[in-house]
């Protein structure tokens, strides 16, 4: 590990002022920063500890409906949370399906967006081709081992995915990630803040340096939600394929659908073409809900050992519908 | 804001309050407990997060300490495997595990019977499958896992009565 220096952050203002010199580094809840420093992933020079910033760790509801989550609330108490498991459990199930319990009482929501690609090529010990670790190196993983890879989105110059759970959830539900900056802050819908490979490989979201996330923000309650986690082991495993579905019902009829897909893609993949098609769909009707689901995969491409993945990620989303549709409302 | 490269860290193990002087920020919670503390019951296994073996209690809560920066455990409670019993007496979850041969090496065992005690306090016990999962963050090389899963389940009937 480099040598770094070390301070508390007080408040939100000294924070975001610090932050925006270079090499430094925000530390939430250290789950992800202390792999990278000890690989040489990241190697930052001053580390500001926000874990502990006043405000940034509570949940409310927000007057007009919808609820804010401050961005250092630790997993485990976002999805445990009444208002979270009532009206989001699309959200509480895709945390409770995430790393460990004890990873969870430190992992914080915010800190879980900015996770980076599992490729093992991009995590290696010895530096091997990669574009994420080294611009212009090349990926090993294009012609490699790369059967947990994308099947969407991906670019010869990195195939790699985004694994995060909450994010595939915050994706499908219209979520708002509320940052903070120096030269002020933004509000950026979930489903664009992580960014594909085809502009810039080497980053992995929208955020400037010195950013920082202070909430998340969900819109009205989606009672009628779910997340289904497909692994090869049948926990403390990231996904090979994921699905958050939310609907809305009249009757046996679905209304409107969200339906995101994780691990596909460098960015939770929403299945826009499905959505409009699912709208008016009888549920009962399988078929009906499969053919809608078929339309977003016209995209989909394979890469030389994951073409089991486009199968495998079909049957999760027509799961995490039906799934979805059972939840009481 | 106030950077330092060497932090004086003040923290309470086990009920004894320490203050350590001239800290390197880079040092975790683990490395700090075993080498500069030598509490060496908590275990390094992968130092990475993904074993479970360094697990403490913070706050109350249970975590990883390989994953935390000690210097961020200012004015901080820990509870290593060491002090989980009362004195020589042992945790229930203690000897759970002995009853119900929860073990082999034993390697893992200080970080599943910490998590095992956090558990029991949250009430993740409603069945084998929820104990199960929420001990899923314990890996366990020699595979003792269906004698885990009976040993914490005894120790929840033990502790709630
Ligand atoms: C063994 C293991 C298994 C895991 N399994 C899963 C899994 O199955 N599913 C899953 O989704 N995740 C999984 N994870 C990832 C875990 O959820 C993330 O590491 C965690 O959520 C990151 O949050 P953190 O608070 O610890 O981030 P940190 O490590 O503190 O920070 C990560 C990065 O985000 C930045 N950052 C943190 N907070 C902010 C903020 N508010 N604003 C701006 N920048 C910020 C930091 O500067 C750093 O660059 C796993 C992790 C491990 C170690
Ligand atoms: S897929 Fe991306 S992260 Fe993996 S080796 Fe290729 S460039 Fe690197
Ligand atoms: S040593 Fe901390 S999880 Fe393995
Ligand atoms: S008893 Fe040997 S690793 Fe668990």
């Amino acid at each position: 590990m480099t040598p770094f220096v070390y301070a508390r952050a007080d408040s939100l203002g000294d924070t975001i002022a610090a932050g925006a010199a270079p090499d430094s580094a925000f530390l939430a809840g250290g789950t992800e920063l202390l792999n990278w420093l000890r690989l040489g992933i990241a190697e930052p020079t001053r580390i500001i500890d926000i874990s502990r910033l006043d405000g940034l760790d509570q949940i409310e509801a927000l007057p007009g409906g919808g609820l804010t989550i401050g961005a250092v609330t630790h997993l485990n108490d976002v999805a445990q949370h009444a208002l979270v498991m009532r009206d989001y459990p699309v959200l509480s199930q895709a945390i409770l399906h995430a790393a460990s319990p004890q990873l969870r009482n430190l992992a914080t929501i915010g800190g879980n967006l900015l996770q980076k690609t599992r490729c093992a090529y991009f995590r290696a010990e010895e530096q091997l081709p990669c574009n994420k670790r080294q611009l212009g190196s090349g990926c090993s993983a294009l012609h490699g081992i790369n059967d947990n890879h994308a099947i969407f989105g991906w670019t010869k110059d990195c195939v790699a995915t985004q694994p995060s759970d909450p994010a595939v959830a915050l994706a499908a539900l219209d979520a708002v990630v509320v940052t903070a900056h120096r030269s002020g802050g933004r509000r950026i819908p979930a489903a664009e803040f992580h960014l594909l490979p085809d502009t810039r490989p080497e980053a992995d979201n929208v955020l400037q340096q010195g950013e920082l996330i202070t909430a998340i923000e969900l819109p009205a309650a989606a009672p009628r939600s779910a997340y289904l986690k497909v692994r090869e082991r049948e926990s403390y495993e990231y996904a090979i394929v994921s699905a958050a579905a939310v609907l809305e019902m009249d009757g046996q009829t679905i209304r409107r659908a969200a339906v995101a897909l994780g691990s596909v893609a460098l960015r939770p993949w929403r299945l826009s073409t499905a959505e409009e098609q699912l709208a008016g769909t009888e549920l009962g009707d399988r078929e009906a809900l499969s053919t809608a689901i078929e339309q977003s995969f016209a995209e989909a491409r394979p890469l030389s050992q994951n073409a089991y993945k486009i199968e495998l990620a079909k049957t999760a989303a027509l799961r995490a519908i039906e799934r979805a549709a059972r939840m009481p409302s | 804001m106030n950077f330092h490269d060497r932090h004086l860290l003040r923290l309470r193990v086990n009920g004894e309050d320490h203050s350590l002087s001239d800290l390197d920020p880079r040092v975790t919670l683990l490395d700090l407990l075993r080498e500069r503390l030598h509490l060496t019951g908590t275990k390094k296994g992968c130092n990475f997060g993904e074993c479970g073996a360094c697990t403490v209690h913070l706050d109350g809560r249970r975590v990883n300490a390989c994953m935390i920066l000690a210097v961020s455990c200012e004015g901080r409670e820990v509870t290593t495997i060491e002090g989980l019993g009362n004195g020589d007496a042992l945790h229930p979850v203690q000897q759970a595990f002995i009853d119900h041969d929860g073990f082999q090496c034993g390697f893992c065992t200080p970080g599943q019977v910490m998590s095992a005690a956090a558990l029991i306090e949250e009430g993740h016990t409603g069945s084998d499958a929820e104990i199960r999962e929420w001990m899923s963050g314990n890996l366990c090389r020699c595979s003792a896992y269906p004698q885990i899963v009976e040993a914490v389940r005894a120790a929840a009937g033990r502790v709630s009565q």
